[in-house]
């Protein structure tokens, strides 16, 4: 039962995206283009975060560990 | 037994509202018609390159190099927007427009470009799109008995202008009625309530007067002030400040270039604004207009037999004298079932007008089963005809617009104008909602007008609900049943103040109005 009323529910989701954008007034070739160009749009979006976000993460990340290394390291030496 | 009392006090809490838009609902309404436009411009080239079939109008194959007519915005819209949810205006109906109606189902299988007709009636559609505001749209009853008897006497054409062969003594007992149903000295009626407002401002102003008038009113009334010649200024809807600033610039300034003062200056305001739902603000109009010797022009249209405690309009809803209001018209299309227009005032006016009118010396005259019609229904409301049929409307009315502007309100709905106003605009903003509010009304048999661009401004599209004296209370419950489901539905729920229910018993100490916000 909580699939189905998580379907319905999902359903009427599409339902308000549909209104929203105008895609129920669409004739279906143009909601065939229209979801295809939203579609790309959005795999565009998730392959930029995973290529070029992730790198600057672990850049930043890399440079954060470097600066605290180096302090451990200058730390150990005076002791040393 | 509980009377509801419909502006029988002058001192009346004037409750109007218009809600302000969302911002992310006018975000959204935007995002929308955005897309829309794409795809507008996607088929406009696609039309052009002959790549798909063009089935609206264009030009001929050798004025292709003139100056193009049909690129202008309407036509853009019309061709692109319009066409796609056009299935919801226009549709024949085949019964007599009463509280319920029958419809012709059609179907289209091109996108709306063409319909056919399946050949099924669909019967009894709850009718929330008419002006039926006292429900005399029968073909049943006291009126259609004497309309049948007058049409069996006189035909049904008159043949002629008013001015000609075509004043029946039938035109002048209706005139003689009207003026006493307004309480003014004397009145004129018209065949068409249109022409009654553009052919008659030219006769009342020309050059050199000045016109004010409000931002939202109607076309005819627009029409008539440009056919005059005069200068017309706008003020802001029922903004009385504003209209004050024009008058006091009027008087000081006077005409543009000579300084010399104006001949008149005519006020051109409506009883209840058809898109708004709002009243006008009449008690300071006029006294504006005495303060500054200016005249006013009133088109009660929707006003007259809707409003006021025996139905005599908005002069009687708001307890002024109506000799106060210089030109008082209306129509006879709205609250009693016929076709037509009249103009009331004072004698000498309306004996100028018979002569100097385009409409009285032009126009066919009125049909007489239709005057018939007017003069039953107006019997039947002054109470002359010996019932208290008439009355038991305008209270039934009234009860109506309470319950059902309270009703919706509840829901969280956004509904625009006075409390007292029985024509209901409930704001949908979104172009795909306009359309699928319509289809979906009918589906559950309810018949709504909806109207968009260019009769509002372009976000502010809305459904336009007028209640009737015929909808029995379990028609509008079952109306406002579906409404909640559509609303739901389609999340039309666009309000952010939501009251808690007032409860319909009588105020006792533990009873009490909170509002959460």
């Amino acid at each position: 039962m909580d699939l189905k009323s998580t379907k319905n529910f999902v359903f009427w989701l599409f339902c308000q995206f549909e209104l929203i954008t105008c895609s129920y007034l669409m004739e279906p070739w143009e909601k065939v283009l229209f979801y295809s160009f939203n579609i790309c749009m959005v795999g565009t979006l998730f392959y930029t975060t995973y290529a070029c976000v992730a790198a600057h993460v672990s850049t930043a990340l890399q440079l954060l560990w470097n600066l605290l290394g180096n302090q451990q390291e200058n730390a150990v030496s005076v002791v040393k | 037994n509980h009377i509801v009392h419909n502006g029988g006090l002058y001192k009346r809490p004037f409750n109007e509202a218009f809600e302000e838009t969302p911002m992310l609902v006018a975000v959204l309404t935007y995002v929308g018609y955005g897309v829309l436009t794409l795809f507008g411009y996607l088929r406009d080239f696609m039309r052009q390159w002959k790549i798909e079939k063009c089935q609206n109008a264009t030009e001929r194959e050798e004025q292709k190099d003139f100056v193009p007519l049909y690129q202008d915005f309407e036509n853009f819209y019309n061709r692109n927007l319009y066409m796609r949810i056009r299935d919801s205006w226009n549709r024949p109906i085949c019964s007599v427009p009463g509280a319920k109606v029958d419809m012709m189902e059609r179907v289209s299988h091109d996108y709306n470009w063409t319909f056919t007709y399946t050949g099924r009636v669909i019967k009894d559609i709850i009718n929330m799109g008419s002006y039926n505001y006292l429900g005399f749209a029968q073909n049943v009853g006291a009126c259609q008995e004497a309309a049948a008897k007058v049409l069996s006497q006189y035909g049904a054409g008159v043949c002629s202008t008013r001015q000609e062969m075509g004043n029946l003594d039938k035109h002048e007992e209706l005139e003689k009625l009207v003026a006493r149903f307004l309480g003014v000295e004397s009145a004129m009626a018209y065949g068409m309530g249109f022409a009654t407002n553009s052919m008659n401002i030219p006769a009342l102003v020309g050059k050199g007067c000045l016109i004010l008038s409000d931002e939202l009113n109607h076309a005819s009334l627009v029409l008539g002030a440009r056919l005059s010649g005069a200068t017309i200024r706008i003020f802001k809807h029922n903004n009385m400040q504003s209209l004050e600033k024009l008058l006091k610039d009027a008087i000081v300034h006077g005409q543009p270039r000579t300084r010399r003062p104006w001949k008149k200056i005519l006020i051109l305001v409506e009883g209840i604004y058809s898109m708004e739902g709002s009243i006008v603000r009449l008690p300071e109009v006029i006294a504006l207009k005495k303060k500054y010797k200016s005249y006013l022009y009133l088109d009660e249209a929707h006003s007259i037999g809707a409003l006021g405690p025996s139905g005599r309009g908005v002069v009687e809803y708001f307890g002024l004298n109506p000799e106060d209001v210089d030109v008082m018209m209306g129509t006879f299309t709205k609250s009693f079932g016929a076709a037509g227009g009249y103009i009331g005032g004072k004698k000498e006016l309306i004996d100028y007008l018979r002569t100097y009118s385009h409409s009285a010396v032009y126009a066919t005259s009125m049909s007489p089963p239709v005057v018939e019609q007017i003069i039953t229904s107006v019997k039947c409301i002054m109470g002359e005809d010996g019932t208290t049929i008439g009355e038991a409307r305008v209270q039934q009315l009234a009860e109506n617009t309470r319950y059902f502007r309270r009703r919706l309100k509840e829901m969280g709905f956004i509904i625009y104008g006075n409390e007292d106003s029985p024509v209901v605009p409930l704001m949908l903003y979104m172009p795909a909602k306009i359309g699928a509010f319509g289809r979906e009304m009918l589906k559950r048999n309810i018949g709504v007008v909806v109207v968009g661009f260019p009769a509002t401004p372009i976000i502010e599209s809305r459904a336009r609900f007028c209640l009737s004296a015929a909808h029995t209370k379990e028609m509008l419950d079952t109306a406002l049943k579906e409404i909640n489901e559509v609303g739901d539905l389609l999340q039309l729920k666009y309000s952010r103040r939501r009251l808690v229910p007032l409860l319909d018993r009588p105020f006792d100490e533990t009873t009490y109005e909170e509002t959460e916000d």
